[in-house]
């Protein structure tokens, strides 16, 4: 286990934020005018992507993986998501993915480095894993090559994304030089309405915020309206931290947490999990903390979301018009989705939709597409995708019949893996394609060259499915009583 | 890999002013299978510089050679996105030695210091006026932090210990292995 610190933190007179509280005790040095601090790093997650350089500079310099302990890898950007029967070798889509994977697997061998590889049940997007197996706890410093790691910051974890030289210095020192970033509060005031999703959520902060609106900051997100969300939905809003520019989003951990973690592979168990829970119970920020930056929103008024360009935040209400570009970025991102301003974008045809991605591809998120699915079909035309987020959310979905709603439905049930988000492995769409995606970037070519992505919830996405259109998904849902 | 020293850089200027030129953009995530970092060059913005069929575009980036125009105006928030390091390892390899812009991601911006591809944010003005002149030569100067071009002399704030390793050429993990003391004693300390 590494938990947060046994010894109660150093109470200081003035209120500590919950980013300062972590980042204080993780400190191994402090910084100083001329030098980044040297930050601990407790738990270090790794994939086939951004690792291979790593490892090749720390054995150039003769170095090895100094806490193996503290590191876990799984393979899930170049990986395919075929059907495959069990044992049977993976069909990759081309030598450069193969290469990649066997590479992780000979670095994760030679280093005695954990790794959820092709048999076992515990592999899946590393976002979506790290919890999964309670590798991911609060306090804890979080670090993985890949930006979406702000994912963790749900479980009250201070986790980022670096880059490959920043993970070499992970592997060769469970360190990394910092400078302590600024910190952020977002407050969402209210409730999500029925029918609107942590992932309207999000993407409605990031459209009222910017793309760069939290650069150089960590973000809190606080209040009643995300006390009220679950788990799952909390892992999807801190997922997208990364979009409004941030460093890392952070939930303070309550009681849903704590019962969320409780039992699972590698949390602390018994008496050692009840006094872990006491120490973790203290990881909130304190009344009067000061922050550089507050933003307040209020969830209650907010609709299902859509993109309409090519950033993350071009969002709006499902049910809006394409606003008139005001800017030359905006004219040029409307017209790569070729979308008109003042167009109402519900009815635009769709070509394909992807459920998945380390946003939303939890069994929660599998359970909404599908009870919008249940009893319908994928409109003549329109290819659906459905990528669960590892190996036990798929066993799980199986175990209640999603896979045969999806089915069904006529959407393709897929292995675990990133798949269409970011589209390594193969899955992409054809040029011109319109995507209805439940995963976090809409950037112009990003599930294939000249590909057009509109990023939503589960429920608009398979909405969208449905209609063979961008659609409501709040007009199915009050049909099938879920509203 | 030890980047080569930087002080003074002086060489004429590509522009793309578009705000948040995200990591996909600079290398589109289907060229991220390799293993390792050298020769990304040419998929540097490559689906900005080439069309469906393969054929070169009629984008700027085609008709300059970035050794030649080796300092890279973009518009704010640049590099956003994914946190790959093959980001920087394309511009450089491409040509680029430098990045001038008003704001750049984070992520970016650490991974660029530590391929010595110098990121200079500027004051918004001076930006613009960079960004409206492509092809002019500009001088950034390390010592002094300072950007200059006829006409426009923009200083920049870079972290002490990014410009040292910038123009000492330092590998920053050779920094951290001199503290193996005190990682030990703080692992010793959070394991009781």
């Amino acid at each position: 286990m590494a938990a947060y610190p046994s010894k109660p933190t150093v109470r200081t007179a003035a209120p500590q934020t919950l980013f300062d509280k972590i980042w204080d005790s993780r400190l191994v040095t402090p910084e100083t005018t001329d030098a980044p601090g040297l930050l601990y790093v407790d738990l270090h997650l790794i994939h086939e992507v951004t690792s291979p350089q790593a490892f090749a500079a720390i054995e150039a310099r003769g170095l090895s993986v100094r806490r193996p302990d503290k590191t876990f890898a799984t393979m899930d950007h170049s990986t395919p998501t075929t059907p495959r029967a069990r044992g049977a070798a993976p069909t990759y889509a081309s030598n450069a993915q193969r290469q990649q994977v066997e590479r992780l697997e000979e670095n994760c061998r030679r280093h005695g480095v954990r790794l959820a590889g092709w048999d076992s049940p515990d592999r899946g997007i590393v976002h979506v894993i790290g919890p999964e197996l309670g590798l991911t706890q609060p306090g804890m410093t979080i670090v993985c090559g890949d930006s979406h790691t702000s994912t963790h910051g749900a479980f009250g974890a201070l986790a980022f994304g670096i880059g490959t030289t920043e993970v070499s210095h992970v592997l060769a020192t469970q360190c990394l030089l910092q400078r302590k970033p600024k910190t952020m509060r977002i407050h969402v005031d209210g409730r999500l309405p029925t029918g609107v999703a942590a992932k309207d959520l999000i993407l409605a902060i990031i459209a009222e915020i910017g793309a760069g609106g939290a650069a150089g900051h960590v973000i809190e997100y606080a209040g009643p309206a995300i006390e009220a969300l679950s788990m799952e939905e909390r892992m999807t809003v801190c997922n997208m931290s990364i979009e409004a520019g941030a460093r890392a989003g952070l939930i303070a951990p309550d009681v849903k947490t704590f019962a969320w973690m409780v039992g699972r592979d590698h949390m602390p168990k018994g008496a050692a999990f009840e006094a872990a829970k006491q120490s973790w119970s203290r990881l909130k920020s304190d009344p009067g903390a000061v922050f550089d930056k507050e933003a307040r929103i209020n969830a209650s008024s907010l609709s299902p979301m859509i993109t309409w360009g090519a950033s993350p935040d071009m969002g709006m209400p499902v049910d809006a018009r394409a606003p008139r570009p005001q800017s030359p970025d905006a004219a040029k991102a409307l017209q790569y989705m070729g979308f008109q301003p003042d167009e109402t974008l519900m009815g635009e045809p769709v070509q394909t939709v992807f459920i998945g991605s380390c946003t939303n591809s939890r069994l929660s998120d599998l359970r909404q597409a599908a009870q919008i699915m249940a009893g319908r079909h994928v409109k003549p035309g329109v290819r659906m995708l459905v990528v669960p987020g590892s190996e036990r959310i798929k066993k799980a979905a199986e175990a209640e019949g999603l896979d045969a709603v999806f089915k069904t439905a006529g959407a393709e049930w897929r292995e675990p893996g990133c798949s269409m988000c970011i589209g390594m492995n193969g899955d992409i769409g054809r040029r011109g394609d319109l995507v209805v995606s439940t995963s976090n970037r809409n950037f112009a070519g990003r599930q294939g060259p000249g590909v057009r992505t509109v990023l939503a919830s589960p429920a608009t996405a398979a909405a969208s499915a449905v209609a063979g259109a961008i659609a409501d998904p709040r007009k199915l849902m009050e049909m099938c009583g879920a509203a | 890999m030890q980047p080569e020293p930087l002080i003074t850089i002086r060489s004429r200027t590509a522009c793309l002013p578009e705000p948040n030129i995200d990591t996909d953009q600079i290398i589109p995530a289907r060229y991220l299978t390799v293993t390792d970092r050298g020769g990304l060059g040419e998929t540097c913005f490559r689906d900005w510089r080439f069309d469906k069929a393969g054929e070169p575009t009629g984008h700027a980036l085609n008709s300059l050679d970035a050794r030649s125009h080796a300092i890279l105006v973009a518009g704010d928030n640049f590099g956003c996105g994914s946190s790959r390091e093959h980001a920087p390892w394309a511009l450089l390899d491409f040509g680029f030695r430098a990045i001038v812009t008003s704001t750049a991601a984070d992520i970016f911006k650490s991974n660029a210091a530590k391929n010595g591809l110098l990121v200079a944010e500027i004051d918004a003005q001076s930006h613009q006026a960079l960004l409206s002149s492509p092809g002019e030569v500009v001088e950034i100067d390390l010592e002094a932090s300072v950007v200059k071009s006829n006409g426009v002399e923009a200083g920049f704030q870079l972290d002490p210990f990014v410009r040292t390793c910038l123009m000492q050429g330092v590998d920053p993990l050779g920094y951290i292995l001199q503290q193996s003391e005190a990682i030990q004693s703080f692992e010793a300390r959070a394991s009781t």
